[in-house]
C-alpha cells in the first residue's frame, strides 16, 4: 500500500512490536502472558509489514519461510516434551535449571522450551495465512 | 507407568515436523513417510506386548497424577486399535506413494497424514474426555485439509458438507463434555466412571449419554445420522478416500464402545435399546443405499454405513460376547474396507473412472486384480473362511444368546444385501465385456507388475488381502484376544484401579 503515513509509522511500530512480543513472551513465565499472547503481537507486527510493504520484503525481512517457521515450533515443542524421558519420568515433565549470573536468578526449564514452540508456531502459522491471502491477488 | 505409551502419538508428530522442514524434497518426503509409518508400527506391536503380558497400561503426563492431569491408558481396545491404525497408516503411505500427485504432496500431503494418524491414536490412548474432544479435533483438521487439497468443485462441496457437520458434531460433544464436569467436577474418564454411579439425577445422565449417542454418531456416520459420509467420502484422491473410509468413522465406533461400556451404564434398558435400533436402520439403510448406486465408490460409501451397524449392535447386546463381535469387527471391516477402496483406485487408473457402467473387462485382462477383490468383497459380505465369517458369526451368535431374534435375522438379510451389491460391481466392472468408448489407450497393455509402477498400488492392495486370509484361515488368536478387551470392557474395575491406583 502507498501511504507516507503507513510506511513511516510501520518503520517506527515493527521494533516496538516486537519488543513488546517478546516482553509479553518473557512475562508469561510467572505473569499473563506467554507464548501465544506474543506470537499473536508478533505476528501482528509482520502482518503491518507486509500491508505496508508487500509480501516480498516482508519474506526477505523474515529471512525464513513461514511455514519453516511453524516445524521448528513443532521441534521445539516435541524436544520439550522429550527431554524428561531421558530421567525416565513422563512425557511432559516440567525440568528446571536455575542459574545465578550477577543478581539475577535465570530459570531456564522445559516450560520456556514448549512456550518458544507455541511462539514460533503462533507466528508461523499466521503469517502463512496473511502470505497467502495477500499473494492471491 | 509406562513410558513407551506416548509414543504412537509422538512418533507421528516427529514424523510430521521432519516431512514438514523438507517440504520442498518430494524424495525426503516419501522416505520420511514411509519409514516413519514403519517405526510407528513397531512402536504398537512393544506397547501391545506389554499389555497382552502385563494387562492395562497408564501413563500420567507431565508427571501430574490423576484424576488431575491427562491420563494416558492402553487396555487391549486400545491396543487392537492402534494396531490396526499403524497397519493402514504404513499400507495407505506405500499406495501414495504411486496414488498421491506432486501438487498435493507439495502441500503437506505427508505431514497431514501423519498428523491424522496421531489425532486417531491420540483418541485411542487417552484416558481424558476432555482430551478425547482435542484428539478428535486434531483429527478433524488433518482430515478437513486433507479432503480439500486439490481444489477441485466437487471435492470443495464434499469437504463443506463434511466440515459443517463434524463441526456441528463437536459441539455437542462440547456440550456433553460440559454437562458431565457440571455433575461430577471431573474429566477424567476413570474418575467420571466412579462418580457418574453417585449422580442421584439419572435422568441427566442419561439425557448427556444420548447426546455423546447423537455426537459419536455423527462421525461413526450412523442412522440417521450418516448422509454427509456418502456425499463427501468419494471426492478425495483413493488413498485419502481408503484411509477415512477405513479409519477415521471407527474412531467414532470406539468412542462409542468407550462411554457406552465405561460411563454410561446406569440405564442400559434404555440407552442399549435404543443402540440396538439405531444398530438395525443403520445396517438396512446403508445396505440399501448402496443397491440403489453405480460409483464405485459411492456403493463402498454407502457400505461403510451399513457395516457400522453391525458393530453398533454387537455393543447394543452388552455382553462379551457382543463385544467381542463388535470389536473383531472394527477389525475385520477396516482391513476389507480399505482395501476395497484401494482396488478401486487401481481400476480407475486403469479404466479411467468409477462409473461402474463404463467398467469392464477387468477380470479378462486382469485376473489377479480379480482375485485381489474377490477376497475383499466376500470379506465384506461375510463368507467363509474370510475375516468377515467370523465377524458377522460372532455378532450373529452374540444375537441368539441375548435374543435378539430380529435383530439378528435383519443382520444375516443384510449380509445378503451386502453380497448383492458386491456381486454388482463384480458382474460389472470385472465380467462385464470392455466398454467400447471411452477406455484408455493403456488398458489391457499395461501389466500390474510392469513398467509403469503400477506394482507400488498393488502390493499394499496384496498385503492387506494376505492379512484378511490370515485373519480369516487363523481367526482363534485374533478372537481370543478380542475377548480379553471385551472382557477389560465389561470390568470397568480393573479400568479405574489401573488409573487411579488401589481403591
Amino acid at each position: 500500500m502507498k501511504s507516507l503515513i503507513l510506511h513511516t509509522a510501520t518503520r517506527l511500530m515493527i521494533g516496538i512490536l516486537i519488543l513488546f512480543s517478546l516482553f509479553l513472551f518473557f512475562r508469561g513465565h510467572d505473569e499473563p502472558g506467554g507464548g501465544f499472547i506474543g506470537g499473536l503481537v508478533g505476528a501482528g507486527a509482520f502482518t503491518l509489514y507486509a500491508i505496508a510493504f508487500g509480501t516480498d520484503l516482508t519474506r526477505k525481512v523474515l529471512r525464513v519461510d513461514p511455514i519453516t517457521l511453524i516445524a521448528l515450533g513443532l521441534a521445539s515443542l516435541v524436544v520439550s516434551g522429550v527431554i524428561p524421558l531421558i530421567t525416565a519420568d513422563p512425557f511432559l515433565t516440567g525440568k528446571w535449571l536455575f542459574l545465578e549470573w550477577g543478581n539475577s536468578d535465570i530459570k531456564l526449564s522445559t516450560p520456556l522450551l514448549f512456550d518458544i514452540g507455541v511462539y514460533l508456531c503462533v507466528v508461523g502459522f499466521i503469517v502463512t495465512v496473511i502470505f497467502s491471502l495477500e499473494e492471491e491477488n | 507407568m509406562n513410558g513407551f505409551l506416548v509414543f504412537p502419538i509422538i512418533i507421528p508428530l516427529i514424523v510430521a515436523t521432519l516431512a514438514l522442514l523438507f517440504r520442498k524434497s518430494s524424495v525426503m518426503q516419501r522416505w520420511i513417510g514411509v519409514t516413519g509409518m514403519v517405526i510407528l508400527l513397531a512402536s504398537v506391536i512393544v506397547l501391545f506386548r506389554d499389555v497382552y503380558v502385563d494387562g492395562i497400561q497408564v501413563l500420567q503426563l507431565g508427571d501430574w497424577d490423576a484424576p488431575f492431569g491427562i491420563t494416558l491408558v492402553g487396555d487391549m481396545l486400545s491396543m487392537l486399535m492402534l494396531g490396526i491404525s499403524a497397519v493402514m497408516g504404513l499400507i495407505i503411505a506405500v499406495y501414495s506413494l504411486y496414488d498421491i500427485d506432486k501438487e498435493r504432496e507439495r502441500f503437506g500431503y505427508y505431514p497431514l497424514l501423519h498428523i491424522l494418524l496421531m489425532g486417531v491414536n491420540g483418541s485411542f490412548l487417552t484416558g481424558d474426555i476432555f482430551n478425547l474432544y482435542v484428539w478428535f479435533e486434531v483429527m478433524l483438521i488433518a482430515s478437513f485439509i486433507l479432503l480439500a487439497l486439490g481444489n477441485s468443485k466437487n471435492q470443495l462441496q464434499g469437504a463443506l458438507k463434511y466440515v459443517i457437520i463434524n463441526l456441528f458434531s463437536s459441539l455437542l460433544f462440547l456440550f456433553g463434555v460440559a454437562l458431565l464436569y457440571g455433575m461430577t467436577g471431573t474429566l477424567n474418564m476413570a474418575d467420571l466412571a466412579q462418580r457418574l454411579p453417585e449422580v442421584e439425577n439419572v435422568g441427566l445422565v442419561t439425557t448427556v449419554s444420548m447426546i455423546f449417542l447423537v455426537s459419536f454418531g455423527i462421525k461413526a456416520a450412523i442412522f440417521p445420522l450418516f448422509f454427509w459420509l456418502p456425499a463427501s467420502y468419494h471426492t478425495p484422491p483413493v488413498a485419502i478416500s481408503a484411509i477415512f473410509g477405513g479409519l477415521l468413522t471407527k474412531v467414532g465406533v470406539y468412542a462409542l464402545i468407550r462411554v457406552f461400556t465405561l460411563l454410561f451404564t446406569q440405564d442400559i434398558g434404555y440407552t442399549h435399546t435404543i443402540l440396538m435400533w439405531v444398530a438395525g436402520f443403520t445396517m438396512v439403510i446403508g445396505v440399501l443405499g448402496a443397491a440403489s448406486h453405480y460409483e464405485f465408490r459411492k456403493i463402498l460409501s454407502f457400505h461403510i454405513v451399513s457395516q457400522i451397524g453391525y458393530m453398533i449392535m454387537g455393543l447394543a447386546f452388552n455382553t462379551a460376547l457382543g463385544l467381542m463381535g463388535a470389536i473383531f469387527y472394527v477389525l475385520h471391516n477396516i482391513l476389507a474396507k480399505s482395501n476395497l477402496f484401494l482396488i478401486s483406485g487401481i481400476a480407475q487408473r486403469l479404466l479411467g473412472t468409477f462409473e461402474l457402467k463404463q467398467m469392464g473387462g477387468l477380470y479378462k485382462h486382469y485376473p489377479f486384480l480379480a482375485v485381489l477383490f474377490m477376497i475383499s468383497a466376500f470379506a465384506l459380505a461375510g463368507f467363509p473362511p474370510l475375516s468377515g465369517f467370523w465377524a458377522k458369526l460372532t455378532v450373529v451368535k452374540a444375537g441368539l444368546a441375548v435374543e435378539a431374534y430380529v435383530l439378528t435375522a435383519t443382520a444375516i438379510l443384510v449380509g445378503l444385501l451386502t453380497l448383492f451389491s458386491m456381486m454388482k460391481i463384480w458382474l460389472t466392472a470385472f465380467w462385464g465385456t470392455v466398454p467400447e468408448k471411452g477406455v484408455p489407450e493403456h488398458f489391457g497393455k499395461i501389466a500390474l507388475f510392469g513398467a509403469g509402477n503400477l506394482y507400488i498400488m498393488v502390493v499394499p492392495v496384496m498385503a492387506v488381502a494376505g492379512l484378511i486370509l490370515l485373519v480369516g484361515l487363523y481367526a482363534q488368536p485374533l478372537l481370543e484376544v478380542c475377548l480379553i478387551a471385551a472382557e477389560q470392557l465389561l470390568n470397568p474395575s480393573v479400568y479405574i484401579e489401573a488409573v487411579l491406583g488401589p481403591q
